[in-house]
């Protein structure tokens, strides 16, 4: 939720067949890492191309869910579709598998937000199929 | 290959224009190009390469046949705002390498008759479903993430920031073009309304109509030409991305250009008389002067006080003509006036009271797209026409 206690909207992110994995597994509350089987690398933003070593042989795997904020900021003139929102948190959360994702911080009043603050993932529905993965502070 | 004295820039022509909402973008690219090659006492006969962004029908396409030339070198590079500093980089080299001889850039938009950002794309967009559904408004949010990181890691303040607000609203009340001309103060700045944490409305440039052209040719043809000129001297771009979902917030790709404009140039940022940076928001700056080399890395928040940026006696007076932050960031795009206003300080013919004692060295920098994600920087090296 934001500040005013209204949940965020949920826009429904575009897929393509290089990302539609990824998202089917959003709906079921999972977040898929693309890894490179040739090089091991883990990829961010999901792609059926490794960039470190060019290879086409990219699978997924789950990750753990958990990070740390790396940056934040709070929106106070938000845009559409988010322009009923209160105050809420824009940020870049660091995996614990090392990608750097984009993403809001929930749950939390958004003066709360620290970096360096650990993180959890949680799953909001957009019911089309696909969830927007936001993170929560850590409860464990 | 080195572009290093091989081109000049002749003309230069900075639309008055602000609010132009009754105009269209096409004519818009006739004015200015006819004002800039006026200004270096060309005509359209005489260009024979075109360089513009990809934003208007077909880019280059549409904009060769709507002003009637007939070019034999053509560009459309899109880096976003810094794109125009590209394009006379690239004009300098197809200018070094006999591909065309008189070379025209021009920049236009329309912006103000509505205004919005984000929203789906036109075009394949890869990284745009994992960025794009955050509410992320414009790009505002994208730099507040860079300045915040930035003063997590190094202690950078608001205040800090505001001072080069400050800087450029000294400077922008000698343009009578410029949109916001009112000095104004670091709690001014301070006091203005948060948008997107930590930047204050006030820490946001403007947004605006208009645009630029400049005309860039060889140094035998500047010869003949009654206006002063200015020497291209050095030019390097650098594409900065999230490099794998390992972004790193704390440095610009003016980092890479710098230096490999500097380094074509055969200076050091100590000898720059003058500096244009593009001031999308106040951590851009804040940002590229540390990693232009101006200053060491994090100390950037220090070497902006005391009115170092401020003309003509600061340590490096920068955005004469009160820059993106107060005059003008045509189209939503930063680069051209960024060239124009170091022409006008090499020419001697910046306002009198901003104008620099001696201009001889100025750099011209770009920051096209996203702070925080992806950007085209690009700098130039650009020297007086006895440099």
């Amino acid at each position: 939720v934001s500040a005013s206690g209204e949940p965020l909207p949920v826009p429904v992110p575009e897929v393509t067949s290089e990302t539609a994995e990824f998202w089917a597994a959003t709906a079921e509350g999972t977040l898929l890492l693309p890894r490179c089987e040739h090089c091991d690398t883990v990829i961010w933003y999901p792609r059926a191309f490794c960039p470190a070593c060019a290879s086409f042989d990219v699978t997924w795997f789950p990750a753990s869910g958990r990070g740390t904020v790396y940056s934040y900021t709070v929106v106070r003139r938000p845009a559409p579709p988010y322009e009923t929102s209160g105050p809420f948190v824009v940020a870049y959360v660091e995996l614990e598998e090392g990608p750097r994702v984009l993403t809001n911080v929930v749950e939390c009043e958004p003066d709360a937000v620290e970096i360096g603050m650990p993180v959890e993932v949680v799953f909001h529905d957009t019911g089309e199929g696909r969830a927007l993965y936001r993170f929560r502070p850590a409860t464990t | 290959m080195t572009i290093r004295g091989k081109a000049h820039i002749v003309g230069a022509f900075e639309h008055p224009g602000r609010r132009l909402p009754d105009s269209t973008v096409p004519r818009i690219h006739a004015e200015v190009a006819t004002g800039a090659l006026a200004d270096a006492g060309l005509t359209l006969a005489d260009v024979d390469g075109f360089f513009c962004d990809g934003s208007t029908g077909f880019g280059p396409i549409s904009m060769i046949e709507y002003l009637g030339l007939r070019v034999r070198y053509a560009d459309s590079t899109e880096i976003g705002g810094s794109s125009y500093v590209s394009h006379v980089g690239h004009a300098a080299a197809a200018i070094a390498e006999g591909k065309c001889s008189v070379a025209l850039v021009t920049l236009a938009g329309i912006v103000t008759r509505g205004f919005a950002f984000g929203g789906r794309a036109p075009r394949p967009f890869p990284e745009g479903p994992f960025e794009n559904v955050w509410g992320m408004t414009g790009p505002v949010t994208n730099y507040a993430l860079a300045a915040s990181r930035h003063m997590h890691e190094f202690g950078t303040t608001s205040a800090q920031l505001a001072e080069i607000k400050v800087a450029a609203s000294l400077h922008a009340q000698h343009n009578p073009n410029a949109l916001l001309q009112d000095v104004i103060t670091v709690d001014e700045v301070l006091a203005s309304p948060m948008i997107s944490d930590p930047l204050h409305r006030l820490d946001c440039c403007v947004v605006t109509d208009g645009g630029g052209a400049v005309v860039v040719t060889s140094p035998e043809i500047a010869r003949d030409l009654a206006r002063r000129s200015v020497k291209v001297l050095g030019h390097g771009e650098a594409v900065k991305h999230t490099n794998n979902g390992r972004v790193d917030l704390t440095f610009s790709g003016a980092l890479w250009s710098g230096a490999r404009a500097f380094e074509e140039a055969g200076i050091t940022p100590t000898d720059v008389d003058y500096a244009s940076i593009y001031d999308s928001f106040t951590i851009t700056v804040l940002e590229c002067l540390e990693d232009l080399g101006f200053c060491e890395k994090g100390k950037g928040g220090t070497f902006v006080l005391d009115g170092a940026l401020v003309a003509p006696h600061g340590r490096l007076p920068f955005n004469t003509d009160g820059g993106g932050l107060c005059n003008n960031h045509p189209g939503n795009r930063g680069g051209m006036t960024k060239i124009i206003e170091a022409v006008r300080q090499l020419r001697g013919e910046a306002h009198p009271a901003v104008q620099v004692p001696d201009c001889a060295l100025a750099i011209a920098h770009g920051t096209g797209g996203g702070l925080s994600t992806r950007m085209g920087s690009v700098t130039l090296v650009l020297g007086r026409e006895d440099a």
